[in-house]
């Protein structure tokens, strides 16, 4: 592509702005819509990075699974659907600190890592370097990986899988009873 | 006629020469790709308009034929226009807004449900070489976008703030969630035996004999087909899994308090949906565009889809309606183990050689 | 990459085909609301109180059962792929990864949350 800058403009622009209204919004069915668009455009920046796989699986995943997770989740909470909910309590202010520290300490990350790359290269933008760096067919040498070399970490997935579902349905019953 | 020679000519030429056309107008690089795709995507819409007209009318008629009835016979040789007429008289009805709806969420609803839709066309190989866009993760990536349509579904419910629609659309998503894993894994089936997620791919290894397309592929082809219609046609919401709209319970489920254009919409997806979920069988497990090549493929293609299309309808005026306790059931008790015991049968026989 | 160009501008092209035809049909129909036609669809009947109501929770255990199938179906395309080259060892895995997890559905289907009534 050409201009991957002006895409990827695009996608972060989206990105942002909806996790801003996801955090802002009074409807806490709007918060998971934005949610749900802030994914998505996480997706495309996946793409961006060539990681075609892993953007997928988080549409599938996130938009089709825990998207629908929570809309569920909010059609549980009675009558708090129809109530603007307030969005900040009182810790607002120490909330502000920490997340500009961390936004301050991802740009610095960032940062510095740009610098490093970019020694050696010549391109622009620091996640112009990054990609390029995955194979081609990258859900291929997913799989051999997943298959060989993290073949213990692939197989402890299905335990926590399995603890997640055994722990869903006894909290789910006792909601019942 | 003219007609001979349209349907005997290949398709792609006719696009090579677009093509040099917008490049000789001066387009270079990105713009023009953005063009070309452009162009695509009003293509694209065009033909879906045009089968999702043709669909709709073919299953009054089938319904009609079924029930000893003729079906739409007012409008042209056996009513075939009726459906352009209906399409026009939407467009002039009064747009009906509920004043309590949530205006946001109701409005964008049958916007993302169409486009959800209109999506999967991106990776549709509707003949040999008439993509538009063969990417890698082709399969998984009609399986990611449709899921917007659950969310669409969703947010018609939530929107028009009517406790039918709420309920149509809640009911719609639990079911298109329940049957995603047993369709997922019986497209999983299929992967085995092509190693790669492309549609292009997927239907180049069915090329050579019939015997080649997967849904011959003994003991689990047929199988894993069988799954994938049962859970398609929950997945596209058809009678006998049609609970998110049950006429009798619903009223029309998630979309009772739309009208005009915005019924429409989805309307309009509901078939291109159903088309989907049939060419996605026609190219996972009855080799796709491939046939005969004194025929162009394209018409392969399509010839094959409305036949997987057929099968749908006849379930759906065959059928009557399940409980929705028994749709749950059936999806999470009976369909999902056969599909993965499937699954890992195939992957033995692919193992062992035991196949064709 | 050039290729995903062609799912961004689909999704445009999509959000602008629907935009027009809404408008189009915005220039031809006719507008004439008022309140008795606004009130929500309800059988003849006014609607009591809002839609946005309390649901039955088994609509979340089912969701919760299936965002885990999900989770495992997508570990399950990249075993598919490479599952040719990678033969019996590969195999076996799978059918411990999915045994595990049918593991799992066994309990929920003893304990009941499979039901929906």
């Amino acid at each position: 592509m050409a201009e991957p800058g002006i895409v990827f403009w695009i996608l972060a622009v989206v990105t942002v702005a909806s996790a801003v209204m996801v955090v802002t919004l009074k409807n806490i069915f709007h918060c998971a819509l934005a949610l749900i668009l802030c994914l998505f455009s996480v997706a495309g920046i996946y793409i961006l990075l060539n990681a075609e796989f892993l953007a997928a699986a988080q549409v599938l995943i996130y938009v089709g699974a825990v998207a629908i997770l929570m809309i569920f989740a909010i059609m549980l909470t009675s009558n708090l659907a129809s109530k603007a909910i307030r969005q900040s309590n009182e810790q607002v202010m120490v909330g502000t600190v920490v997340s500009v520290l961390f936004c301050g300490g991802m740009l610095a990350l960032i940062y510095l890592t740009d610098k490093a790359i970019v020694s050696e290269e010549t391109g622009v933008a620091f996640w112009r370097q990054v990609r390029g760096t995955l194979p081609a067919d990258n859900v291929a040498s997913l799989g051999g990986y997943l298959m060989t070399k993290f073949m213990l970490p692939f197989e402890v997935v299905s335990v926590l899988l399995l603890a997640a579902m055994i722990g869903a349905i006894v909290l789910a019953r006792k909601e019942k009873a | 006629m003219n007609l001979i020679p349209i349907v005997a000519v290949e398709l792609q030429p006719i696009f090579a020469w677009i093509y040099r056309w917008l490049e000789g107008l001066g387009l270079q690089g990105t713009l023009l790709t953005v063009v070309v795709y452009a162009g695509l995507g009003v293509m694209v819409f065009g033909v879906l308009a045009v089968l999702a007209l043709f669909l709709v009318w073919w299953e009054r008629k089938i319904a009609g034929h079924m029930q000893q009835r003729f079906g739409p016979m007012r409008n042209g040789w056996h009513g075939w226009y009726q459906t352009m007429m209906d399409g026009l008289k939407l467009l002039q009805k009064e747009d009906v807004l509920v004043d309590t709806r949530d205006k946001v969420v109701f409005f964008w609803a049958p916007v993302i449900c169409f486009v959800a839709a209109f999506l999967a066309y991106v990776v549709m190989p509707f003949g040999d070489g008439l993509i538009v866009a063969d990417l890698n993760v082709g399969i998984l990536y009609i399986m990611a976008v449709t899921t917007f349509t659950v969310i669409s579904l969703l947010m018609a419910g939530w929107g028009s703030n009517n406790k039918y629609a709420l309920l149509g659309g809640m009911r719609s998503a639990a079911q298109v969630v329940s049957y995603e894993v047993p369709m997922v894994a019986s497209i999983l089936t299929v992967i085995l035996f092509t190693g790669s997620l492309s549609m292009v791919d997927i239907v180049e290894s069915q090329s050579g004999l019939v015997f080649n397309w997967f849904v011959f592929r003994l003991p689990f082809g047929p199988v894993a087909f069988m799954i994938y219609i049962t859970a398609a046609t929950a997945e596209a919401n058809r009678t006998p899994f049609d609970i998110p709209e049950a006429e009798q319970e619903l009223v029309a489920g998630f979309n009772v308090e739309y009208s005009g254009m915005k019924f429409a919409m989805f309307f309009l997806a509901e078939f291109v949906n159903m088309f989907t979920v049939s060419a996605i069988a026609v190219t996972l497990f009855f080799g796709g565009w491939q046939g005969w090549e004194f025929i162009p493929s394209w018409i392969w293609f399509l010839g094959k889809t409305f036949m997987v299309v057929l099968l749908l309808m006849l379930f759906r005026w065959t059928y009557p309606r399940l409980r929705v306790d028994q749709l749950m059931e059936f999806a999470w008790k009976i369909l999902i183990p056969i599909a993965f015991v499937n699954l890992i049968v195939a992957g033995w026989m692919k193992y062992a050689g035991w196949y064709w | 990459m050039t290729e995903y160009l062609a799912v961004l501008i689909f999704i445009f092209a999509g959000i602008g085909i629907v935009l027009f035809t809404f408008l189009l049909s915005r220039l031809l129909r006719p507008i004439n609301p008022y309140h008795e036609k606004n009130i929500n669809y309800e059988c003849a009947e006014n609607p009591i109180g809002t839609s946005w109501v309390k649901f039955n929770n088994r609509f979340y255990i089912f969701a919760l059962i299936f965002v885990i199938f999900d989770v495992e179906v997508v570990f399950l395309f990249p075993w598919a792929v490479v599952f040719g080259q990678l033969g019996l060892y590969a195999l076996v895995e799978m059918v411990i990864f999915i045994g595990i997890l049918f593991f799992g559905i066994f309990y929920a289907w003893r304990k009941g949350a499979l039901k929906w009534v």
